[in-house]
């Protein structure tokens, strides 16, 4: 709902919603790469960093969340969603948690987009990089090495939260009042984490319940080039280097791929790339359209090593100079101050820490107009050139990204080519099986069967009927093979593993099956008198027995 | 004057404390802490940028979030330690609480000293619980094992040995044999 915000602040507003979004996907993934993250403060002006925290910018991770936003933002019904899942070296994968940046409709009109919602936005951060550590993600994703990797991916568009299994819990990071809604940040992370809950399928008890339990070799230790605390730029030598999915072993976490429903939302914005009007721009634009960027790439280097450019800030679109007039009567009082001026100046008085609502009462102040002029227009600048240069490399950008969809983003092999048959795995044995036990299953052909047996029938075949049909239709999660932890696979022709895939499923009991059952029983009953008669007749025998015992 | 104030309440083993008060406190600190200031001319100001740094605890299954300011740190662990010590020596239940105040200073005019006044409290109440602890382990183990041999530790066991005479059968022994038996059932 558009009110009375003038297009300067809309501009601002959208732009900082935009950064958020990155550094949001940054941190969440930053969190998830297995290793502790370590950023150092500056109290140089510099003003590079976003927010005034410094957070690193991986480029894929930055690559792939702008691909997913594709010019958008997060709206009503459209929010932005990472998805953290695990999977293991055996192929196996699980959502672990759903992060989602949401946009609602409650707006507040009052607030103060440069400075209030910036401030905020900046504290949400704050709180998102806390809350990263605390989910059980984290410690899953401390212990990644050779048994499973952590994985991400981002979509755009409506939160799918089917994945996270039963009971999954939420925990709201926050929210921030802007003009044009309200941005909420929240985390639904699963809670039941054995194994196959993702399969539908019954398969008992599963011997690879908990993977963290596994002894995990780090297969490199903290100086791999998986994103240490010094982070080096991947990208400053060789142009663009992203790890392709097969490299999940020594990329721990870079595998993704985008999702389907989110391919009518690329289509729509692909147009709206190619117009030189996008208010959102990408001042971080991964170096594939020429040399226009390399600049703010290097200047986007400043973050990292503080003292070794000296780049100008005033070239940079980051928001670097807030003018300070605090007024430091009552730390409640609400100032809204006009940008124009008449707003009383302390300039040589700021407060001290943060004032109680967060409120910065500082404002751009009229003798300082010139110089915040300074910084929008240079942003401007900025952005005109970044347009110009967008609108020639979005050719390039239609044709280079990729729009096709990945099918399951964690399969390493297409799905077709994986059939049940196939591959020695209990599941080639498990289908055949059900199949053959679904044409004499008496709950297909109801015979008269006491009810106290069916139930036990019905759910022993239900789970084998489920498991041999949705097992194809669960098609990006299969299990390629079994390695069943600790065991030898060439010492003896029965190892653990086949001692394990054959008797998974054994024959029934035939006293468990219904006819059998039944009719056994009763004869059971039958034929207790009788046994009885014998017994006392033999009483004696017996006494006599238990005599020489003693 | 409005304050606001939050209380949290931890349960905590004694190696715990320090560890649990820095995550609390550096977790409120990050939230309350901004960039540098830096002054230029004109009367504004720019404002820095603030790092992060993830810490994990060694007798807690966490981490944390701070700021990268190893001064900040140093400060926060002295006060903490202090707490921590005041708590082992007061013997007593365990009980104490630390409260962390964030205030503005107000300047008054000579004589009156400045005012400090509060806008934000954060209190943590710290219980310390003891866990099954050594000694107590100590105790049970006497009561299976016997701990007295130096080099193993066998089950306590009881050795009794008995002559019996040639007949095998005496009025004495079956009497005690009977009124073994009844009393072992």
């Amino acid at each position: 709902m558009e009110t009375d915000l003038n297009s300067q602040d809309r501009k601002d507003l959208d732009k900082f919603i935009k950064f958020f979004a990155l550094k949001t996907v940054q941190v969440i993934v930053q969190a998830r790469l297995g290793e502790k993250i370590c950023t150092r403060s500056s109290s140089s002006p510099t003003g590079s960093d976003w927010f005034n925290l410094a957070i690193k910018d991986i480029p894929e991770v930055t690559h792939e969340a702008k691909k997913a936003l594709a010019g958008q933002l997060p709206a009503v019904g459209r929010s932005m969603c990472v998805e953290i899942s695990l999977k293991t070296s055996e192929g196996d994968s699980m959502e672990l948690e759903i992060w989602c940046l949401e946009m609602n409709e409650k707006c507040d009109k009052e607030i103060k987009v440069s400075y209030t919602v910036y401030n905020r936005l900046s504290l949400l951060l704050k709180s998102l990089l806390a809350i990263t550590r605390v989910t059980p993600a984290y410690r899953l994703s401390r212990k990644q090495g050779h048994e499973y990797v952590i994985l991400y991916r981002i979509y755009f568009g409506e939160v799918q939260l089917n994945g996270l299994g039963e009971g999954f819990q939420t925990v709201r990071v926050g929210t921030v009042g802007t003009p044009v809604g309200t941005i909420t940040l929240s985390c639904a992370y699963r809670i039941n984490l054995a194994f196959m809950s993702t399969r539908q399928f019954e398969r008992t008890p599963p011997i690879m319940g908990i993977i963290i339990d596994h002894f995990v070799d780090r297969p490199y230790p903290s100086s791999s080039p998986m994103h240490p605390c010094n982070y080096r730029t991947a990208g400053e030598d060789t142009g663009v280097t992203y790890p392709s999915v097969e490299d999940s072993q020594e990329v721990c976490t870079t595998s993704f791929s985008t999702s389907p429903p989110s391919q009518c939302v690329f289509t729509v914005t692909k147009a709206h790339f190619q117009t030189p009007t996008p208010v959102v721009t990408d001042t971080l634009r991964v170096p594939m359209a020429g040399l226009a960027f390399s600049h703010q790439l290097s200047s986007s280097r400043l973050s990292y090593q503080p003292a070794a450019l000296g780049v100008g800030s005033a070239d940079l679109a980051y928001p670097v100079v807030f003018a300070a007039g605090l007024n430091t009567t009552h730390p409640h009082q609400l100032m809204v101050p006009g940008k124009e001026g008449g707003v009383p100046l302390a300039p040589n008085q700021p407060a001290h820490g943060a004032q109680a609502d967060q409120e910065r009462l500082a404002t751009y102040t009229p003798s300082d107009g010139a110089h915040c002029a300074a910084t929008p227009s240079s942003s401007e600048d900025t952005e005109t050139v970044s347009n110009s240069s967008e609108g020639r490399a979005s050719p390039h950008d239609v044709l280079e990204t990729i729009f096709a969809r990945k099918v399951g983003a964690f399969v390493n092999k297409p799905i077709n080519q994986v059939t049940l048959t196939s591959l020695d795995i209990p599941f080639a044995m498990f289908a055949p099986k059900n199949l053959e036990l679904e044409d004499a299953d008496p709950m297909v052909n109801p015979p008269d069967s006491p009810e106290t047996e069916s139930p036990l029938q019905g759910s022993l075949h239900s789970d084998g009927s489920s498991g041999g049909s949705s097992g194809n239709t669960h098609d990006d999660f299969v299990m390629i093979d079994f390695k069943p932890a600790f065991s030898k696979d060439d010492i003896l022709p029965m190892d653990l593993g086949t001692f394990y895939r054959e008797f998974q499923n054994p024959p029934q009991l035939s006293s468990l099956s219904i006819d059998i059952g039944a009719q056994s029983m009763a004869e059971d009953l039958d034929s207790l008198p009788e046994k009885l008669a014998v017994h006392e007749k033999n009483v004696r025998e017996f006494d006599a027995f238990v005599e020489t015992l003693q | 004057m409005n304050c606001r104030s939050e209380v949290l309440e931890v349960s905590v083993e004694g190696r715990q404390v320090e560890e649990a008060m820095l995550a609390v406190l550096h977790t409120v600190l990050l939230h309350r802490s901004t960039g540098k200031f830096h002054y230029k001319k004109e009367g504004t100001y720019s404002i820095g940028t603030v790092g992060t740094q993830d810490v994990d605890c060694d007798f807690i299954d966490f981490t944390y979030v701070r700021v990268s300011s190893e001064e900040l740190d140093r400060a926060l662990r002295k006060v903490v330690g202090e707490f921590k010590d005041a708590l082992r020596n007061s013997g007593g239940d365990g009980l104490g609480q630390m409260s962390l105040e964030f205030y503005q200073k107000k300047k008054s005019r000579w004589p009156f000293s400045d005012e400090c006044i509060p806008w934000e409290v954060w209190t943590v109440k710290v219980h310390v619980v003891a866990l099954a602890t050594e000694q107590e382990r100590q105790s049970e183990v006497d009561n299976v094992f016997d701990t007295g041999l130096r080099d193993v530790q066998p089950y306590l066991y009881k050795i009794s040995f008995q002559i019996t005479d040639a007949l095998g059968t005496s009025v004495t022994t079956t009497m005690r044999r009977l009124i073994k038996d009844t009393l072992a059932l």
